[in-house]
């Protein structure tokens, strides 16, 4: 299928979604569960896309559970996005190259 | 110059910068779920959100169906309307409709965030400021990521790649570690996705499908055992903590310079 018609689908939904609450809707949401509900979703998103896809983002698997164990790391230490991804990101590469040495990829 | 519109640009620099770095690895992403430079950019310039423009990429990788996508778009994107929601009621009295179709564009987290933090209310003149540096940021990141891709060798856009992952588990584990109901919200996501992953019958359910049903089952038992209690601060506490670390994010990135 023709990519521009996916990202036409995907600017006019994304797009809907943010024009409408501010044009039409004059009162706020009350709904306790769709407000909590709403405040999950980037988490369970997230989290969702990550994992287990990112253990087979790499040639070698190794290389790839040490990146998001760096990556948790130095998240949990409060690092910032940048560098837990760069992080993540070298570590891959490292640990690739020497799975690679080793024939284990 | 008009004022508004400068102090817009300003908010927007540390914003623009962190979006810079984030769009640079989407755009290695897309490269490789065989998207062209160009149609990366033209994409994040009309859409303008990570984990949409993420799923999406995995939709059409996939070659999935448009009513996929409509879902996948829908489901992910969907606190936005919550945000616009707030955003509305700090727009300056009055203001027409035109004016509200063109804020309404660029509510990213970010954004939204920096909007809700001003002082005054909001104007055409600030919004646009506002946004104008994060859109090129967001495009240009992507391009040149796209770009940078074809030209460098394998194993070192391989491990870029990976760096998407790496800013979505920054994004999530700090507030999972302060807050439990969340750290359970996204240990039960990781569970679900794992099991479309691994359990063979469940295996044929697309890539995209499955992320929406681990999104909405996740969000739905938070919502359900959890329900959160200061509902006025909710979108702007979430966007706070994303700014802090844009800005964060921007002042490495400017230091690693």
């Amino acid at each position: 299928m023709n990519i521009y018609l996916y990202i036409l689908v995907m600017a006019v939904v994304t797009y809907l979604i943010r024009m409408l609450p501010l044009t039409l809707i004059k009162e706020k949401i009350e709904n306790k569960f769709l407000q909590s509900f709403l405040y999950y979703i980037p988490y369970a998103c997230l989290m969702a896309m990550t994992f287990p896809a990112v253990l087979f983002a790499a040639e070698c698997i190794i290389a790839a559970v040490l990146g998001v164990a760096v990556a948790i790391f130095l998240a949990l230490k409060g690092k910032g996005l940048v560098t837990v991804a760069v992080a993540a990101s070298v570590t891959v590469f490292v640990v690739s190259l020497i799975c690679n040495a080793a024939g284990l990829s | 110059m008009d004022k508004e519109f400068q102090v817009g640009v300003k908010d927007g620099i540390p914003i623009a910068l962190g979006y810079f770095a984030v769009s640079f690895s989407l755009g290695i992403t897309m490269v490789s779920a065989g998207i062209t430079a160009f149609q990366g950019a033209v994409m994040s310039v009309t859409n303008l959100t990570s984990a949409g423009q993420f799923a999406g990429v995995k939709v059409i990788a996939a070659g999935g169906t448009l009513l996929e996508m409509i879902l996948t778009q829908f489901i992910i994107n969907l606190r936005y309307s919550l945000m616009s929601l707030s955003l509305s009621q700090k727009l300056e009295p009055k203001m027409p409709l035109w004016k509200k179709l063109i804020i309404a564009f660029g509510n990213t987290d970010e954004i939204f965030a920096m909007a809700m933090n001003h002082q005054r209310s909001l104007t055409l003149r600030y919004m646009v400021g506002l946004q104008c540096l994060p859109i090129l940021g967001w495009t240009a990141g992507t391009f040149l990521g796209a770009v940078a891709c074809d030209l460098m060798p394998k194993n070192v856009s391989v491990a870029m790649n990976v760096m998407l992952y790496g800013m979505f588990i920054a994004i999530v584990l700090p507030v999972a570690k302060k807050s439990k109901p969340v750290l359970i919200v996204a240990s039960v996501a990781v569970f679900l996705s794992s099991c479309f992953r691994f359990v063979p019958f469940l295996r044929v359910i697309s890539e995209g499908i499955s992320i929406i049903i681990c999104t909405v089952l996740a969000a739905a038992l938070g919502a359900i055992l959890f329900p959160v209690t200061d509902e006025k601060n909710i979108p702007s506490e979430e966007g706070m903590k994303k700014v802090d670390e844009t800005d964060k994010a921007a002042k490495e990135g400017g230091a690693g310079e």
